[in-house]
This record gives structure tokens, C-alpha cells and sequence, in this order.
């Protein structure tokens, strides 16, 4: 048995309107079916709008689904479970915090705010070299900086899942490579498995073990891609023949270009 | 100039001109003094009748104040309720409103019917007129929580308890604040009306009985307190909010 489980998960919004239902359900998911180990890398790639991140919230216990079933470690996932970190599209920090007590927050709700997690908080700010700026509010650091607090804050409960939200999508391209090598460094350190949803092919191919190509909406998985490129990924890997053949064949299941076989 | 300097010295320097010009007008045109005084003779009955200024200024501020603190103690609650309960809203939504459209000065001698001309009215009175803001910015506020820091908080599982103390109050604080700046300006009023209405002390009642009297100069000179008295409450509640900055979101800073 996998380490995570989905089989034939579905999701159908209905629309409303001055709360009557009106029109046809919206299908965001249709037969949705992936499985992953512990410890593995997931991409779910596809086009803006696609139903990927509903998918991903279903996952992480944050909204029903329709049909199917979610087994994480063989438990059905009806609920959020304290063991996922969850990490947001926007870096979601409370501007009234300062970077420490934003990363502290998980461990507040979970009532351990304790000596060790004050430790452990300052250890994962400096892992992703926010040393030195934990007594700094939000608004004072960049949209990356942001970025990396929400990522501690997301790792301080030491989740064994991490459920990532197009994370990186607001950053900019260079800010975006740094923070995929960061990521890949934690991953590393701390073994958590992850789900990374993504619209970046390049990022979907550089960070995972698998891609999930998504089709448009309703989304259905339209290719599974094994990455086969060894850890520590580095730059360098993104120009060899065997990334941009990866990197075709996501783009040819995502439908952007039509090639003569 | 530097404009720190200008701040400091062009308010006072507007209330200047605005004496001089009405000093002006009172001795060009021959005002009596019991239609409008001149600045000079209200600032001798502010003089001459400070102490009596000072002793129903207390007063009034003390209504302004508890009104204040009881609109904020039961109009934060109230907000509390109905953003986090639409049955409640529904149903309480309207008669807020509807409570609100009624001008309190109507309300005013029901209130002294019941609770008679001691501070109690005066206290219910300001409640009346200065809880409504409290309401509704506390509740805009708390609607206002970003979605995306519900959900984080939803991730870990917080309670109710948890959402409302660590997220949906603190972003909700500014508002709550802004909804403070109107009420106590609101509740001065509020006192005021009270202390017109039914009572025998406090600067209202002494601006009554100065005009009934005829006493336009002590008249002037109670608007004044009044006036300052207004300012006074006001500035309680930013040195109350000043003190909170470290719970409520930067200023922009300016570039």
C-alpha cells in the first residue's frame, strides 16, 4: 500500500445563485486517480484553472469531495489532520505578527508553543537564511522572504506531508530557482513527502519524482511522468537533453504544442 | 519651513484668524453681547468661571467616557454575534438599523422616564448614539478576516475559541479602533443631549441655563470646554490606539 492513495476522487461544484441552484454542476474533478510513497516528490501540473489546487485542498482535508476516496497512510482524509503543513499561494503571514510568532502559529493551535519549538523555529529560519529576522514584521520583507517564513511555518509542526499551493507562482524567475533549490534542500533534510501543485513545467520537472500532467477542466490526470534525474537536482540539469525531453513531454500532455511523431 | 513645524503652527494659527476676524465683526458691526460675545469677553467668562468649567467638564467627561467604554463593551459583543451567526444577523440585522434611524434626542426622554436624571440616563443616552459604529466597523472587520488565514488556521484544526482570539480579533482590531475615533466623538454628544434632556450638572446643563440666563459670554465658554472636551476623549483613544500599535498592521510608509 501506498504512502498516499487517491482513487477515482471527484468533485462537483454547484452554482448558485440567490441560493437556488442554477445551471449545470460544475465538475472540477473528474476520476481523479494517483498514489505516491513517503518521502516522494509530486508535481500536479496544468493549466490555470484546471481543478488542480481544489484537488490538492481535498487532499489536505480543507474542503469535501464529491466522490472517490483519499487514503493518506491508509486513513481516509475527511478532516485536516495536524500532521500536513500547508503551504498557501500567497506567503498568508498575519501582519501583526512578527516572523517568529507567524512561524510559532501552528504550534500555538496545536498548544506545544514550548522552548523546543522556539528552537526549532529559529532552526528552520535559518535554514532557509532568514536568520537574524525573526523579530521583523512581514511587510518589512520581500515577497520571497515572505515566502520562506510561510515555508518554516509550514515545517515547524514537523508535518509528514507538506501540501504545496503554487507556492513560488508570484515570484519572480530567478527568486523562483533560488526558492526551488531551498525546497529541495529542506525536502531533503527533513524526508517530509510532498504535493506541490504547479502551472510552471520547468518547475514541475526540476522539483519532482512525479509529474502529474493535468488536462483543462474537468481535470483528469492526462499523463503520469516518472522523473528519473538523480537528488541533489542543480541548474546545471535543467539544460541537459534528458530535462528538456521531460519537459517536452509535459508540455505535449498539457497540449501547448503538437509534435510529428 | 519644515512641515513638522507646520503642523505645529499652522492649527493654532487657523484658530487665530478665525478669532480675529470674529472679534472684528462684533465690534465693526456693534454685536450685542447677548446675540454673540466677543472672544475676548469668552475668554473672560472662561477666566472668571474656570472652576465651575473644570467641575461640569469632569462630569460631562465622565458620561462621555462610560458611555463610550459601554457602547465598546456591548457593541463589540454584539458585533462578535452577528458576524459569526447569520441566524443572528438576519435577525437582529434590521432592528439595528431601525435603532439607529430613530433620532436618540426622540429616544431621550423615554430614557430619563426610566432611568431618571442621574448619570444613568446620560450613560444610556451616549451608549445610544455612539455604539452603533462600534458595531458595525467591528463587524465589517471580523467579515473581513482574509479567507486565506481562516483556512491556515482550519488546517491545523484550531476551535472556534482559537480562530476568533488568534485571527478574526486581531485582524479585526483596526477597524475596531476606527469605529472607537467616531464613537467617542459620538458619545460627547450623546452625554450632552443627556445633560440637556434631564439633568443638573454637567456642561450641557450649564450651557442651558448660561443662554437661559442670557449669559451668552459663559454660553460660548461651555461650547468651548465642550469642544476641548471632545478633542480630550478623541485623543484618549489614540494614545489607547498608539499604544496598541504592535497589534495593529504598519502605517504605509511613505516614500
Amino acid at each position: 500500500m501506498s504512502f498516499g492513495e487517491l482513487v477515482g476522487v471527484r468533485r462537483v461544484f454547484e452554482q448558485q445563485r440567490y441560493g437556488r441552484v442554477v445551471g449545470e454542476p460544475l465538475v472540477a474533478i473528474d476520476e481523479a486517480s494517483l498514489s505516491f510513497e513517503e518521502g516522494e516528490f509530486v508535481a500536479l501540473l496544468g493549466p490555470s484553472g484546471c481543478g488542480k489546487t481544489t484537488l490538492l485542498r481535498i487532499i489536505a482535508g480543507l474542503i469535501p469531495k464529491t466522490a472517490g476516496s483519499v487514503r493518506i497512510r491508509g486513513e481516509e482524509v475527511t478532516e485536516p489532520h495536524p500532521d500536513f503543513g500547508f503551504v498557501f499561494q500567497t506567503p498568508n503571514l498575519m501582519p501583526w505578527r512578527n516572523v517568529l510568532d507567524n512561524v510559532l502559529f501552528p504550534m500555538e493551535i496545536l498548544r506545544k508553543r514550548d522552548q523546543a519549538a522556539r528552537a526549532r523555529a529559529f532552526e528552520l529560519l535559518e535554514m532557509v537564511g532568514l536568520k537574524g529576522f525573526h523579530d521583523v514584521r512581514p511587510h518589512q520583507l520581500s515577497g520571497g522572504m515572505q515566502q520562506r517564513a510561510a515555508l518554516c511555518r509550514a515545517l515547524v509542526h514537523q508535518p509528514t506531508l507538506l501540501l504545496m499551493d503554487e507556492p513560488f507562482g508570484a515570484l519572480d524567475e530567478l527568486t523562483r530557482m533560488e526558492m526551488n533549490d531551498l525546497l529541495l534542500d529542506i525536502r531533503a533534510r527533513t524526508k517530509a513527502t510532498v504535493v506541490f501543485v504547479t502551472h510552471s513545467i520547468a518547475e514541475a520537472v526540476y522539483l519532482s519524482d512525479q509529474v502529474l500532467v493535468f488536462s483543462k477542466r474537468p481535470a483528469r490526470i492526462a499523463e503520469r511522468i516518472a522523473v528519473d534525474l538523480p537528488y541533489p537536482r542543480s541548474a546545471r540539469m535543467r539544460y541537459t537533453e534528458q530535462f528538456m525531453a521531460l519537459e517536452r513531454r509535459a508540455g505535449r500532455a498539457l497540449g501547448i504544442f503538437h509534435e510529428a511523431a | 519651513m519644515s512641515d513638522n513645524w507646520k503642523r505645529l503652527i499652522l492649527p493654532p494659527l487657523g484658530i487665530i484668524l478665525l478669532l480675529l476676524v470674529w472679534q472684528w465683526y462684533c465690534v465693526q458691526f456693534k454685536v450685542a453681547e447677548a446675540v454673540l460675545p466677543k472672544p475676548t469677553q469668552v475668554a473672560g467668562a472662561i477666566i472668571a468661571r474656570w472652576d465651575l468649567l473644570l467641575e461640569e467638564g469632569w462630569v460631562t467627561l465622565k458620561a462621555t467616557l462610560y458611555g463610550f467604554l459601554l457602547a465598546l463593551g456591548i457593541g463589540i459583543p454584539i458585533a462578535v454575534a452577528i458576524s459569526n451567526s447569520k441566524i443572528l444577523n438576519w435577525m437582529f440585522s434590521p432592528l439595528l438599523i431601525a435603532l439607529q434611524s430613530v433620532p436618540k434626542v426622540a429616544l431621550a426622554p423615554i430614557v430619563l422616564v426610566w432611568l431618571g436624571t442621574g448619570i444613568e440616563s446620560k450613560l444610556a443616552i451616549a451608549w445610544l448614539v455612539a455604539f452603533f459604529p462600534v458595531v458595525i466597523d467591528t463587524a465589517a472587520g471580523l467579515q473581513s478576516t482574509p479567507p486565506e488565514l481562516l483556512e491556515l488556521a482550519r488546517s491545523l484544526r484550531a476551535s472556534r475559541w482559537q480562530i476568533f482570539w488568534k485571527v478574526q480579533l486581531p485582524a479585526a482590531l483596526p477597524f475596531v479602533m476606527t469605529g472607537a475615533k467616531v464613537a467617542v466623538t459620538l458619545a460627547v454628544i450623546g452625554a450632552v443631549i443627556g445633560e440637556f434632556i434631564g439633568s443638573s450638572e454637567g456642561l450641557g446643563h450649564l450651557l442651558l441655563s448660561a443662554t437661559s440666563q442670557i449669559n451668552t459670554p459663559l454660553a460660548f465658554a461651555s461650547l468651548f470646554a465642550l469642544a476641548a472636551l471632545g478633542m480630550l476623549a478623541y485623543l484618549l483613544v489614540v494614545i489607547v490606539e498608539w499604544l496598541l500599535r504592535p497589534l495593529l498592521p504598519p502605517a504605509p510608509t511613505p516614500h
